[in-house]
């Protein structure tokens, strides 16, 4: 198993005429990836990368069953795209687009609230590398190649160093359930916990990797709730040890303002709800190694 | 994106909050003009900078006569303001403010930010104005007023009217803080504002409500639909580098080791720089290429880096995606040429799609590049290659 998509998924792209939607609908159908639909507005009827496409994301759930959706939207346009994905009844929205206005992020959210939890869309991101179930199904722009499947679930803000520990992990035989990018923005479609919550009911993930990054109060509240929730071990990282206060490190949301905020205090943090820090980012591969085998 | 203070109160006096009267100035003649066409018999010579704590730093001068106005202007023109904000190379100072200075009664404070565990906007507010926000959380967190703004409908009137009297206001003067509090929400929300700051917050004798120190903070996001607040931009108030790394897009952020770092995706760049501090170095820079990392971008980011005299080594570590490594590998060898880069040594580590092409393509360049195959043999490579070239 894995969590949020599988080779069954039927997925739509949003923007799948663009240059971006283009080049990434090509390389998931390649992976394995089912994808059925395709929207652009005014393109309606024609056929993109083998795929249908359709003027509203309305008409091609009706017409096509899509339950998840990609977008591939310009950032002053993806918040109106998650939205019109949101209210079609698309279940899982993954935004890849950089460069959401933080207020737009803020209404979306507020948006979500008004579906009753049981039909209340997930959505992953925006900023971030997206999804991949290694063997099955990719539902982002991260190289197929480098994820091995396997037991562990892996959870990363940012979408390379969520390459460098796939790769990692792959170098000592270990694969991967289900990757999950959530992104860097200050405001996210989705946290680790939401995440770590499916994994949990997850049977064939055994351990989970978790990598943070300086700013937000996500790594700390995840951690507490592993301690009094989660049954399978936890390894986390915090990147931006090294980082200067009061900067912003290129995700708007790798930002250290407060306290609590830091590297170091994360780690502190993450420690003492009992999860297995990786000593370094060199280090991921042989820390889940050693976690695994003691499992 | 960050402002001036007088920007501040040009945005927040459009939008119906009440301020002193005041003109920027950009020289001493300026500044006694604007002290003439003023009137009044006190002013503050204020210096326009993009950081806080200005006042303990000098940065603020009481002028009781036009020679005064014009002396305080004098001293602030042209001269870098240190000050507990600004790190030891301060911040140019190239306008000053002049303000009419009129008594008051007191202080108060308020604020506007982005939560990010509420996804909402959370006004806060003191009785205590005047001083910092992490000083007034500390001494009296019990006193510090809050409300949160419900994104579908905005900031309500009550919500506002309920801070006014919590801040122990008489009536008049409620009505003229619930105009203030309002003005500035919709100051915040109508620019895509992420920060906003009056502090102080003044009450005068005959019950004015005056924004009397304002700060502005915008999401950079959102600049695309902010022509209004992209033309108030400074680049005099950043760093350099920086500004010249925004223009091509770059993510950089100087500091002050020696190894300088081009790598791609932000979180990667954290991780190459903890990195090369876990081997016993010291990290030059931040720089984030983008997840294409182009050779073009590469060039430009090479120039970048070395550009900062401290740079003794050059560190490149780039994970290949959707992009390939010999392409990455051939934008390198281009740039390393063209840039005519001698006498420092450059390490590089490619990962992910076509890495052995790529590292082909390196190794029979002919350039002494030293290679690495992981992140960490990249980071003890560059730290070793310092220490010998020390």
């Amino acid at each position: 198993m894995s969590i949020l998509i599988d080779e069954k998924t039927p997925i739509l792209v949003q923007g799948i005429t663009g240059d971006k939607g283009s080049f990434h609908t090509k390389e998931m159908i390649d992976y394995g990836t089912n994808v059925v639909a395709g929207v652009t507005p005014g393109k309606g009827g024609k056929t993109h990368q083998g795929v249908p496409v359709f003027n509203t994301v309305r008409e091609a759930v009706r017409e096509t069953g899509a339950q998840a959706s990609i977008t591939f939207v310009a950032p002053a346009f993806c918040a109106d795209a998650i939205m019109e994905a949101a209210d079609s009844g698309v279940r899982l929205i993954c935004s890849i687009t950089d460069g959401i206005p933080a207020q737009d992020m803020m209404r979306v959210k507020r948006y979500f609230l008004r579906f009753p939890k049981d039909r209340r869309p997930m959505m992953v991101g925006p900023n971030c590398a997206g999804i991949i179930s290694p063997g099955k199904a990719m539902l982002g722009i991260m190289p197929g190649h480098i994820y091995k499947q396997g037991v562990v679930g892996l959870i990363s803000r940012s979408g390379t160093l969520g390459y460098e520990a796939a790769s990692q992990l792959k170098a000592l035989g270990i694969g991967i359930s289900t990757s999950v990018g959530i992104g860097g923005d200050p405001i996210n479609g989705s946290s680790f916990l939401d995440h770590l919550v499916l994994f949990d009911k997850d049977p064939e993930t055994k351990a989970v990797l978790i990598i943070g990054e300086i700013g937000g109060p996500q790594e700390a509240e995840a951690s507490a709730w592993i301690k009094e929730n989660f049954s399978k071990p936890v390894i986390g990282f915090v990147a931006g040890l090294t980082a200067p206060k009061g900067r912003r490190m290129g995700h708007a949301g790798a930002i250290i303002s407060a306290s609590g905020d830091s590297a170091a205090e994360k780690t502190e943090i993450m420690k003492s709800y009992g999860l297995t820090v990786a000593p370094s980012p060199a280090e991921f591969g042989s820390t889940v190694a050693k976690v695994l085998q003691g499992a | 994106m960050d402002v001036h203070e007088y920007q501040a109160k040009e945005i927040l006096a459009s939008h119906g909050v009440d301020i002193p009267p005041g003109t920027v100035a950009f020289s001493p003649d300026q500044a006694v003009y604007a002290a003439t066409e003023l009137g009044g018999s006190h002013w503050v010579v204020k210096a326009q900078i993009h950081a806080g704590a200005r006042g303990k730093a000098g940065g603020v001068k009481l002028c009781r006569t036009y020679h005064e106005v014009q002396q305080a202007a004098r001293d602030l023109l042209g001269k870098r303001l240190v000050t507990g904000q600004t790190g030891p190379e301060g911040k140019p100072v190239q306008r000053v403010y002049v303000e009419v200075a009129d008594p008051f009664e007191r202080e108060l404070y308020l604020g506007y930010v982005l939560d990010r565990k509420l996804e909402r906007v959370r006004v806060i507010a003191s009785k205590h104005g005047g001083m910092e926000i992490e000083e007034i959380a500390k001494n009296t967190p019990d006193e510090l007023l809050q409300v949160i703004v419900e994104p579908a409908v905005g900031l309500q009137q009550f919500q506002a009217r309920e801070l006014a009297f919590q801040l122990g206001l008489n009536i008049k003067q409620v009505s003229r803080a619930v105009k203030t509090i309002m003005g500035a929400y919709r100051a915040f929300r109508d620019n895509d504002a992420t920060m906003l700051e009056i502090n102080p917050l003044v009450v005068t004798k005959d019950d004015k409500v005056l924004a009397l120190d304002a700060k502005m903070s915008f999401d950079d996001n959102a600049l695309f639909r902010r022509h209004n607040i992209v033309d108030m931009n400074d680049p005099s108030q950043s760093d350099p580098r920086e500004a010249q790394a925004l223009e091509h897009n770059l993510n950089y952020i100087g500091l002050e080791g020696e190894i300088g770092c081009i790598v791609n995706g932000a979180g990667l760049a954290m991780a190459t720089m903890d990195m090369i501090k876990h081997a016993g170095g010291n990290p030059a820079n931040f720089l984030d290429v983008g997840g294409g990392a182009s050779p073009e971008r590469v060039a430009t980011a090479f120039r970048l880096v070395l550009s900062d005299r401290r740079v003794k080594v050059v560190l490149v570590n780039i994970f290949a995606g959707i992009n390939r490594c010999d392409w990455v590998a051939q934008g390198v060898v281009d740039a390393v040429r063209a840039e005519k880069i001698e006498g420092v040594p450059l390490v590089v580590r490619l990962a992910g799609t076509n890495v052995e092409a790529g590292k082909k393509i390196i190794a029979e360049s002919g350039i002494p590049i030293i290679q690495a195959d992981t992140l960490a043999e990249a980071a003890e490579k560059a730290v070793a290659a310092y220490k010998g070239a020390k």
